[in-house]
């Protein structure tokens, strides 16, 4: 049996991360606390954009049935989308913004790394390796805000802590396999999700130590993304993220 | 942004292997990696460098511009100081 049916499935389910995320740190452009952070986010939004383009464009040949890469990102509805649900939920604060970046970050970096080395699709692997790079950016500079914010004023402290818990319960969700990814998983195309486990708590350990926050109890972890259940401000994102390619249907620039 | 948790710090840019670093300009961050990562984001989006001094601006000693002209003026009429009355010999070309 072709895997190539599960893999564009599997590809679209992680675009859809790359795209949503590099969506909402977008929204901070022209809005960030200082200069600084303006050119960062959107320095790293067009790396995950990047990313998102290769992978829709391969699972629009891999799916054969003439998708490309602008069908597929913007001219689908919100159930369409398989992105996890972590990537989707509001900038929040700076602190929000950096967090989540962090938790994402934190486990695509395994991801990408284990994708590079080990395998069997050639474009795969390029992906990967190219993404290697830039992902131990977006970990290192997210890493280091969340350090300085816990680990800072009192009010810097608390907003990260707030951050904490309106995000980790999200975070599951990350490490979660569909059907799709499970055959691209038992062909040696993609990595198990599920691995990335340990070395995420390591890396969030690491950091969370140094940023006197703590790992929270998740009792009821949220998820539904990957099956198109999203969050409530999802419509809302798409609305945005579709505007200029619904007005003007073909457009380019 | 108050200047007590994000004083300002000066960039340097190294364009290639061999080179100097020159100043690129300058940026807020809480402390040196901070710098450096913004320095990184603001500075080298196009290619410019491939390595990156940053140093605090208040670490910087100036000279006094007050001071400009006994510091300064006093070698404008020591043209000897100018390696300008050799002849050249031909065979050396272009020096």
């Amino acid at each position: 049996m072709s895997t190539s049916p599960a893999l564009a499935l599997a590809l679209i389910a992680l675009a859809d991360d790359h795209l949503i995320l590099g969506h909402r740190l977008s929204e901070w452009c022209g809005h960030a606390p200082m200069l600084e952070e303006d050119l960062s986010m959107p320095n790293m939004a067009l790396d995950m954009m990047g990313q998102a383009r290769n992978l829709y464009t391969y699972a629009g040949q891999l799916e054969g049935q003439g998708r490309d890469e602008d069908d597929l990102a913007y001219l689908r509805t919100d159930r369409e989308y398989k992105n996890c649900l972590l990537v989707e939920r509001p900038n929040g604060d700076f602190a929000h913004t950096m967090l989540r970046q962090l938790y994402f970050a934190a486990f695509m970096q395994p991801f990408w790394e284990a994708a590079a080395a080990t395998s069997s699709d050639e474009k795969v692997r390029g992906f990967a390796e190219k993404a290697v790079k830039e992902i131990a950016y977006h970990i290192r500079h997210a890493g280091e805000w969340v350090i300085r914010l816990g680990d800072g004023t009192d009010e810097s402290a608390g907003r990260m802590r707030d951050a904490v818990d309106a995000l980790h319960i999200y975070t599951d969700e990350l490490f979660c396999i569909t059907d799709d990814m499970k055959q691209c998983v038992e062909a040696g195309i993609l990595p198990d999700p599920a691995a990335m486990r340990a070395p995420w708590n390591q890396t969030i350990e690491h950091i969370f130590n140094e940023a006197f926050l703590t790992i929270p109890e998740v009792p009821f972890p949220q998820e539904g993304g990957r099956d198109g259940r999203h969050t409530e401000g999802f419509g809302h994102l798409l609305s945005e993220l579709q505007y200029m390619q619904r007005t003007y249907p073909g457009m380019t620039w | 942004m108050s200047n007590q948790h994000m004083p300002l710090w000066e960039v340097f840019i190294r364009p290639r292997n061999g080179l100097d670093h020159k100043h690129a300009g300058s940026i807020h961050a809480s402390d040196s990696e901070m710098a450096l990562q913004a320095a990184r984001d603001v500075y080298t989006r196009r290619e410019e460098g491939n390595s990156i001094w940053v140093v605090r601006s208040s670490d910087i000693v100036a000279s006094d511009p007050d001071k400009a002209s006994e510091n300064f003026d006093p070698a404008g009429d020591k043209v000897y100081r100018h390696p300008s009355f050799y002849d050249i010999p031909d065979e050396v070309g272009h020096m």
